[in-house]
């Protein structure tokens, strides 16, 4: 990897479902430690592109690289590897439901074995502190705690690896105001203290104006502007505009029925 | 034309399915012999499957032996034949009635929980979180519950024979006057180790069977609670339908040559 090469670069990515075209020639980067927000309209391949980034979906036809290796067509071991340095917090936390909260959060250690029973559980501790959260939460069962405190937990389980890369998905979906503001708190906290580099994906404007170093708008599968978040309000596109003040009447027509 | 367009889209749908499931099964076989091996789910799964399925087979099969005791008595009395009892619920239980009803009653309760937890999984992310957490779903989900349902059938349905023989043997000797002592001993003489042994091997295919079908269909979940149900109720259904074609399928193997 060069100097001038970005954490995560995407090429012309394609991704269809049946005859509706999801991604239609995608181009991204994201460079080292920058944390990148893709706004765009419910249904329009937000989710889809961190699954295919992360191997979950296949892709049609393009190019996606972290650190300048390819994702595209390797085998499952290398692909484990890659996913090694990426987190991922989900948008219902998916957390598993048979384990307890510290099992939750140590799961990707005690999987690679890189840790014992005993360490995973103060690993886990301290992870769900660095989340605001107490050692009485840690042998608590995902059933037993609120929205708030399983995205929390989630948030502890995406950083439990120190992982280099981050994926946060529509990380304050379903929580009141005051929630959505400390978890984007703390997804800046920890960003910075893990030095990660974060590709979030949400369409709450305020979580993007306040997470994002850079905003990239996701429309008809490509990506129609991206710019720093202090220029959203000037940047000149009639899409952006609709979208961030929310409008019913622009260039975007929802669709009314599926 | 539209009878046809029916027909084609049955027959690709048919193939589709029968690839994907081939495929799934042959994956789910690879992991079980691959590292990492989950040794802690296994046993777990061992617990689950085995321990607590044993109250549904054992009331079943007590149940079972008690009416085959009866019926036999009845149909064959007709002819004078009704010294045959124990041999009849001896071999009826070990080779055929044992592990298709231990089977049928666990591909209920354990093909359908398996079906549910794992749908459950996969509709809330959980199974694509344990990708990026680098665990193989195969691995940590399907092989552990395919092992445990190979283990611990035989051991299940080698209970259930002993219990549906217990019941056979109270029906006949406190209610039908048998000799206990008599019963017992025509029990045991005409009992070959191959009637057993037969059995076993179709408990273990069963056991493969019950829990195949609930994490394929519990992996392949779509859409919901609703995809969820669906998952259930196939799992349950293609299991129960699956052991009655292969215990065919064995007996002819076993028992016509």
């Amino acid at each position: 990897m060069t100097a001038s090469t970005p954490k995560i670069r995407i090429r012309d990515l394609h991704r269809s479902f049946g005859p509706k075209r999801v991604l239609a020639g995608l181009d991204l980067d994201l460079e080292v430690g920058e944390s990148l927000v893709v706004i765009g309209g419910s249904g329009s391949g937000k989710s889809v592109l961190t699954k295919c980034i992360l191997g979950l979906l296949p892709i049609d036809g393009g190019r996606i690289e972290i650190d300048g290796e390819s994702m595209v067509n390797i085998r499952v071991e290398e692909r484990e590897r890659i996913n090694r340095k990426i987190g991922m917090l989900f948008q219902g936390a998916a957390l598993f439901d048979s384990l307890p909260v510290w099992e939750n959060v140590s799961f990707g250690l005690l999987a690679q074995k890189k840790v014992n029973r005993k360490e995973a559980r103060e690993v886990a501790v301290g992870k769900l502190a660095q989340v605001g959260l107490g050692t009485d939460v840690a042998d608590l069962y995902p059933a037993e705690l609120s929205g708030g405190m399983q995205k929390r937990v989630a948030l502890a389980r995406a950083i439990a690896g120190d992982p280099e890369i981050i994926f946060f998905d529509e990380p304050t979906t379903g929580l009141d105001p005051i929630m959505a503001d400390v978890i984007n708190d703390l997804i800046i906290k920890i960003t910075r203290e893990v030095g990660a580099t974060a590709l979030s994906i949400t369409h709450d404007m305020a979580s993007a104006r306040k997470i994002a170093d850079r905003i990239a708008m996701l429309y008809e599968g490509r990506i129609i502007w991206t710019g720093p978040t202090a220029e959203i309000d000037r940047s000149g596109n009639d899409h952006v505009d609709q979208f961030i003040h929310g409008r019913a009447e622009g260039p975007i027509k929802m669709a009314m029925r599926a | 034309m539209g009878f046809v367009q029916t027909i084609g889209r049955l027959a690709l749908t048919f193939l589709r399915t029968t690839g994907r499931l081939g495929l799934f099964t042959a994956s789910a076989f690879a992991h079980c012999v691959r590292p990492p091996f989950y040794w802690r789910i296994i046993l777990k799964q061992m617990i689950d499957i085995g321990y607590f399925s044993l109250p549904v087979v054992g009331l079943t099969a007590i149940f079972a032996g008690m009416v085959l005791a009866l019926q036999s008595y009845t149909g064959f009395a007709r002819f004078s034949a009704e010294g045959a009892i124990a041999n009849v619920v001896v071999v009826s239980l070990t080779r055929e009635l044992g592990p298709v009803l231990a089977g049928l009653m666990v591909a209920g309760r354990i093909g359908a929980s398996l079906a549910a937890e794992i749908g459950t999984m996969r509709v809330t992310e959980q199974i694509d979180a344990l990708t990026t957490l680098s665990t193989n779903p195969m691995s940590y989900l399907v092989a552990p519950r395919l092992i445990a349902g190979l283990l611990m059938f035989p051991p299940l349905v080698l209970v259930a024979d002993i219990i549906g023989v217990f019941g056979g043997y109270l029906v006949a000797v406190y209610k039908l006057g048998f000799n206990a002592s008599n019963y017992l001993q025509s029990t045991w003489d005409f009992l070959e180790a191959s009637d057993v042994y037969s059995g076993l091997v179709k408990a273990a295919v069963f056991g493969v069977i019950v829990t195949l079908m609930g994490c394929y269909h519990g992996y392949h979940s779509r859409g919901g609670a609703q995809g969820v149900g669906a998952a259930t109720t196939n799992a349950v259904v293609s299991a129960c339908i699956l052991i009655l074609a292969f215990d065919y399928v064995l007996t002819e193997m076993f028992f016509t040559r």
